[in-house]
């Protein structure tokens, strides 16, 4: 833990202006580099002193990892660096992939919408506040949780496949692009690969000190949402303590396709839940065929809650999940009713 | 003053411009040949002895000037007032720097470098042994037998009963644990009322009351501990020139400031030079400065250069201080018509390592006020925690008082099927209304005046109370409606402070203040009392505040809604002074008695018309004159800064100059009513402030745009005690886990009432000339209560036994039917 925070410690900063020199700049560093895209959850580590690296490789001047465009399937591809704000302005975004506007129009503030950036927000780092303290915890490499002992306050924290850590994903645009399943295109200097959003986020049973299969050297540069879900119903909706600038306690994406009254097929995530957004297939799976009613609803909110363990103090997730499950399966109409 | 020209009228203050602009210049804004920059070293424990420091390394570093240590701090010395009255220093007072951090994050050393950076990479290369100390940071943990206390001596605080003509007795620190069955009564849920020890009162018969009560309320209540979360984090930067300190800090008040500084420093006001045109903000906070604003004093004593110290946003969160929480008990009988019979009321302050302060006292006082029980009993306890120093925050104590009484008001409301403006009518103090405890020939004090009625009746007619109260309750989807209201009140007022003006031969009027420029505007308003009465333009008045190197009187602490009433007292003193001394020139000049002339329309003439002059020309005959016209002689009643200042302006016009000497009967309070409507979600227990509407009974309105200002910021201060502010510690480990702004959730700009609003009841206070008093504390608990009355109506009463009420709460204790946050205990 650093003695004393808020000054950056001293760093070389490099701007590159392509991909290419960004994974070349990568590849020299590996482990002593640290990727820079918007700079929320950078900076906050840099100024805390609490992670440090000895080169800091700026993504701004990289213009081919900013904007939206179709791809040929008749999705979209999202540029990592493209900031959520234009994320929630494209007009392909508002069109095919509301759930997305609205996720991404939900984060933080329209500041840091501004400057944040779609790659930037599926990507950051867990917002524990023991970890991101820079106590020696499991995530920073020591041989405990803090947040998991009696007197830990932990009402921000995992209900669901703690293993040794029990902090959460923050993110509220990953469970609406796992909704959409889009998958994340990653490159290195030794090419490129492409993951399903879901495997993208992984918990601590496969690293405890990573909220994603990015290794070092490896650059998320784009997001590619296929049609398959594109103008589906949806439901999103984002359990926050204020209502601007703040994370969430529980989010919920949800696409479903709804033919005559019945549910011919559905995707439902929720986040800040576990280390990763986790996507409840066993609701899917029991939801699918059913009517789209109360009923229905009632039935897929406890079953998106079966297995949750909760702590001392976030008890209160489990009504929350369930709440929001129900509702997302009742659709918004409903909920209003 | 019946022909109203400033008085009361919307203006722009002459700070305005320069805010929006950005030309004003803050204390982080200055810069001086040569400045070096300072960086602190927190303690990282809780309660921690330091053994010893190797800063060689430090030192050795290139750009490395000076370190300074508590050994470097002068310690505090003994004061004696202007009365002869000697003040004992506290051994156990906070310092600017200290060898036994009794907190986490309380300043050690502080390092003058070149620049940040390599301060701060000296401090990494700085080696200090700590003996960790046993600590605590929840007071009531701290009471239950055989917990670890803050301090060495024990976990709360003794005030021994001062002797007639000895110096007041210091406080004590002795180690107090609860006996088993108090123990028992704490698990139950319930705050023990055992054995007390700060200065305890009770008036009436308590045990009659109760024996007359048809309905008795018994309830536990947690007030939360909350940061200020000044916009302007507590910079300082200083030099030292012909044995002279410059020092630019942020502050509330101006003159008072130099007098903390003389005192932090052993040296004479005369050579303080203290600078603070603006301040972003304090709350109490910055009342007087911060002691660690002279540490850069220090270190550009010791560098011979000058030195800033910029205050970051996590430092601020710990030197900054905060609000104490208090958990209190109050057992309440009411009759079955909700008049209070008795109240038995016993808190447990949070007092944080310094101290004692004075919050229980005050909340207690404030109860009694604002519902006149028949009887009523208070006994405290202030006990020591290794968390932040605590410090006066808008209505310190008196908020927390009315918190723990408010939602007990509202619930009896209910049972009693009373309806909630009624039965706050029914208990509210009127007129010459009495409260707190009586003195040694068994009067009680009581206030100048209080139209806390015509504030709830003026209130629930522009809330349109009847309609939305017929709301509560009522489901519509998942939501819920509830209306809430409340009463709330606070000290407005101080007297005895000077004020000093010069009318130039050029026509304008100088007008000094030494008023805070705290972002009240009441460093401006007040003076256009005296300009009214001059017969001024606001256009040909110029205004000097903010360095008192300017010549600037001696003015209130602008803190504690004082100032308006004290100040506007001050300068319509000071108008009198130079309407007489003009009316006198008058006279010499043109015939006749000064009585037969008025001053009007920037001339002094005969009444009824006829002969007169400009007050240019009366100026400059004021300057002929001498003496106490130009103010080569001053009254004597005025303060030795005052006086200096006088000296330094005369023979350059007309002055006025005299001290606040009018009579008051009674303690200045204000009051407000407070109406506030939410929607609740019963499924996420996320719910929204629709509308809120706060009514000030503050006398004469001077400036409504301020005013306005003033209720509604002070409400929102209060909602975010009642909607999500809060410390988070971790009792094991000792140390703060809400480090940040989205951590401990000062509320956000969309959290505010979509729709707020204010009104004023705009009857002046008979016991002040201008009839003015101050607003800045009021609004805020009456903005938490009638947020915490309307979530009560809105989904009941087993809801919530603290604040504040978050969603998580709200949607465990809906499904439970119980409330479901912790009890007694702290910083959760």
């Amino acid at each position: 833990m650093a003695i004393i925070h808020d000054v950056m410690p001293v760093f070389e900063l490099f701007q590159p202006t392509t991909v290419d020199d960004t994974l070349a700049l990568l590849e020299t560093y590996k482990k002593d580099a640290w990727v820079l895209a918007g700079g929320l959850d950078t900076f906050d580590w840099l100024k805390d002193r609490n992670k440090r690296r000895k080169v800091v490789v700026d993504l701004s001047g990289v213009q081919e990892l900013r904007g939206v465009k179709t791809t040929a399937d008749g999705g979209i591809e999202i540029g990592a660096a493209t900031t959520l704000t234009d994320v929630v302005k494209h007009p392909l975004v508002k069109e095919k992939y509301p759930i997305l506007m609205q996720a991404a129009e939900l984060v933080a503030s329209p500041q840091i919408r501004n400057q944040g950036t779609v790659g930037g927000n599926v990507s950051q780092d867990t917002r524990c506040w023991y970890y991101r303290s820079g106590w020696s915890c499991y995530r920073a490499g020591g041989n405990i949780c803090y947040a998991d002992t009696p007197s830990a306050i932990n009402r921000e924290h995992a209900i669901f496949d703690a293993n040794r850590c029990v902090a959460v994903n923050p993110s509220d645009t990953a469970p609406a692009l796992i909704a959409l399943d889009a998958r994340m295109v990653i490159r290195s200097s030794d090419g490129e690969r492409v993951v399903d959003a879901e495997t993208y986020f992984i918990g601590p049973s496969i690293d405890i000190t990573r909220m994603t299969v990015l290794r070092p050297g490896e650059l998320l540069t784009a997001i590619r949402v296929p049609a398959t879900w594109a103008g589906a119903e949806f439901y999103f909706e984002k359990v926050r303590e204020r209502q601007v600038w703040d994370f969430p306690l529980v989010n919920v994406a949800a696409v479903l396709k709804v033919s005559n009254g019945t549910i011919a097929g559905s995707r439902i995530v929720i986040n800040a839940v576990a280390a990763h957004p986790v996507r409840l297939k066993a609701v899917e799976d029991a939801v699918a065929g059913k009517r789209r009613n109360e009923e229905t609803a009632r039935m897929a909110g406890e079953l998106a809650v079966q297995g949750a363990r909760p702590l001392a103090h976030n008890g209160y997730k489990i009504p929350l999940v369930r709440n929001l499950v129900k509702r997302a399966i009742r659709g918004e109409a409903q909920a209003r009713a | 003053m019946a022909d109203k020209k400033l008085v009361g009228q919307n203006y722009t203050t002459p700070d305005l411009r320069a805010k929006v602009t950005g030309r004003s210049k803050y204390a982080e804004d200055f810069r001086a040949e040569g400045m070096l920059f300072a960086r602190l070293l927190l303690s990282p424990f809780p309660h921690a002895r330091i053994q010893s420091i190797d800063t060689r390394a430090a030192l050795a570093m290139p750009g490395v000037r000076a370190i300074l240590t508590a050994d470097d701090v002068p310690g505090p010395k003994d004061q004696v007032s202007d009365a002869g009255v000697v003040i004992r220093a506290n051994p156990r007072s906070e310092k600017a720097l200290t060898n036994e951090p009794l907190y986490q994050g309380e300043p050690v050393l502080a390092v003058a470098a070149v620049d940040e950076l390599t301060a701060v990479e000296a401090i990494e290369k700085i080696k200090i042994r700590w003996e960790r100390l046993p600590f605590s940071v929840d007071p009531v943990a701290s009471l239950l037998p055989g917990a670890m206390n803050a301090r060495v001596e024990g976990n709360v605080w003794v005030r021994p009963t001062p002797v007639q003509g000895q110096p007041a007795p210091l406080p004590e620190v002795i180690d107090l644990k609860w006996t088993e069955a108090e123990v028992e009564e704490y698990k139950a849920g319930r705050l023990p009322m055992g054995k007390d020890t700060d200065p305890s009162w009770s008036y009436g018969d308590i045990e009659a009351g109760f024996k007359k009560a048809s309905l008795i309320l018994d309830e536990t209540f947690v007030t939360p501990n909350t940061s200020h979360q000044c916009l302007e984090s507590r910079t300082s930067m200083a030099y030292w020139q012909n044995g002279k300190l410059f020092i630019h800090l942020s502050t509330q008040s101006t003159v008072q400031t130099v007098m903390s500084v003389v005192r932090w420093l052993s040296i004479e006001p005369e050579n303080v030079v203290l600078i603070s045109e603006y301040c972003g903000g304090g709350y109490g906070s910055k009342g007087t400065g911060t002691v660690s604003d002279v540490i850069p004093a220090l270190l550009a004593k010791k560098t011979g250069t000058p030195v800033q110290m910029r205050i970051s946003r996590e430092e601020e969160h710990s030197i900054g201080g905060g609000r104490p929480a208090v958990h209190g008990r109050m057992k309440v009988g009411f009759t079955k018509e909700g008049r209070i019979t008795a109240v038995d009321m016993f808190t447990v302050v949070e007092g944080g390592p310094y101290g004692p302060g004075n919050d229980g006292n005050t909340a207690s006082r404030f109860a009694s006020l604002l519902f006149q029980p028949e009887a009523m009993r208070w006994r405290g306890v202030t006990a020591i925690t290794n968390t932040p120093p605590r410090r006066a925050q808008s209505q310190p104590g008196g908020m927390q008082g009315i918190v723990l009484m408010e939602p007990v008001v509202a619930k009896a409301a209910r049972r009693l099927g009373i309806d909630q403006v009624e039965i706050r009518k029914i208990n509210a103090p009127a007129g010459k209304a009495r409260f707190g405890a009586a003195d040694a020939r068994g009067n009680r004090t009581y206030t100048t005046s209080c139209f806390v009625k015509e504030a709830l009746d003026k209130g629930a007619q522009i809330f349109k109370w009847d309609e939305r109260k017929a709301r509560n309750g009522q489901r519509e989807g998942s939501k819920v409606r509830g209306s809430g209201v409340a009463i709330s009140a606070y000290n407005a007022g101080s007297v005895g402070f000077d004020g000093l003006f010069v009318i130039k031969p050029d026509g304008r009027m100088y007008i000094q203040t030494g008023i805070g420029n705290l972002g009240t505007e009441s460093f401006s308003d007040c003076q256009r009392v005296a300009a009214e009465m001059m017969g001024m333009p606001w256009e040909k008045c110029e205004l000097t505040w903010g360095d008192t190197s300017r010549n600037l009187p001696w003015s209130c602490v602008s803190g504690g809604s004082q100032t308006t009433h004290a100040m506007t007292r001050a300068a319509h003193a000071t108008a009198t002074d130079a309407i007489k001394k003009l009316q006198q020139i008058a006279a010499k000049d043109l015939g006749g008695r000064p009585e037969d002339y008025v001053v009007a329309n920037e001339r002094v003439a005969r009444r009824g018309g006829g002969a007169g002059m400009t007050l240019a020309h009366a100026a400059q005959r004021a300057i002929e004159l001498g003496g106490m016209y130009d103010g080569h002689e001053v009254p004597k009643e005025i303060n030795a800064f005052t006086k200096r200042s006088a000296a330094a302006l005369a023979g350059q016009g007309l002055m006025g100059v005299a001290k606040d000497a009018y009579p008051r009967d009674g303690a200045s309070v204000s009051f407000v009513a407070a109406f506030a409507e939410v929607e609740a979600d019963v499924e996420t227990g996320v719910y929204r402030i629709l509308d809120y509407l706060c009514v000030a009974d503050v006398g004469t309105v001077i400036h409504p745009a301020s005013l306005g200002g003033q209720v509604l910021g002070r409400s929102i201060l209060g909602i975010g005690h009642a909607i999500g502010q809060r410390w988070v510690y971790d009792q094991q480990y000792g140390v703060a886990l809400a480090r940040r702004f989205y951590q401990n959730k000062p509320p956000s700009i969309l959290d505010v009432p979509a729709h707020m609003d204010w009104a004023a009841v705009e009857l002046p206070d008979p016991e002040t000339p201008v009839g003015a008093r101050g607003i800045g504390e009021p609004p805020v608990a009456a903005g938490c209560c009638a947020v915490l009355n309307a979530i009560s109506a809105a989904v009941g009463d087993e809801v919530f036994v603290r604040a504040p009420v978050t969603l998580d709460h709200i949607v465990t204790a809906l499904e439970m039917g119980r409330p479901t946050q912790a009890r007694l205990t702290a910083n959760v």
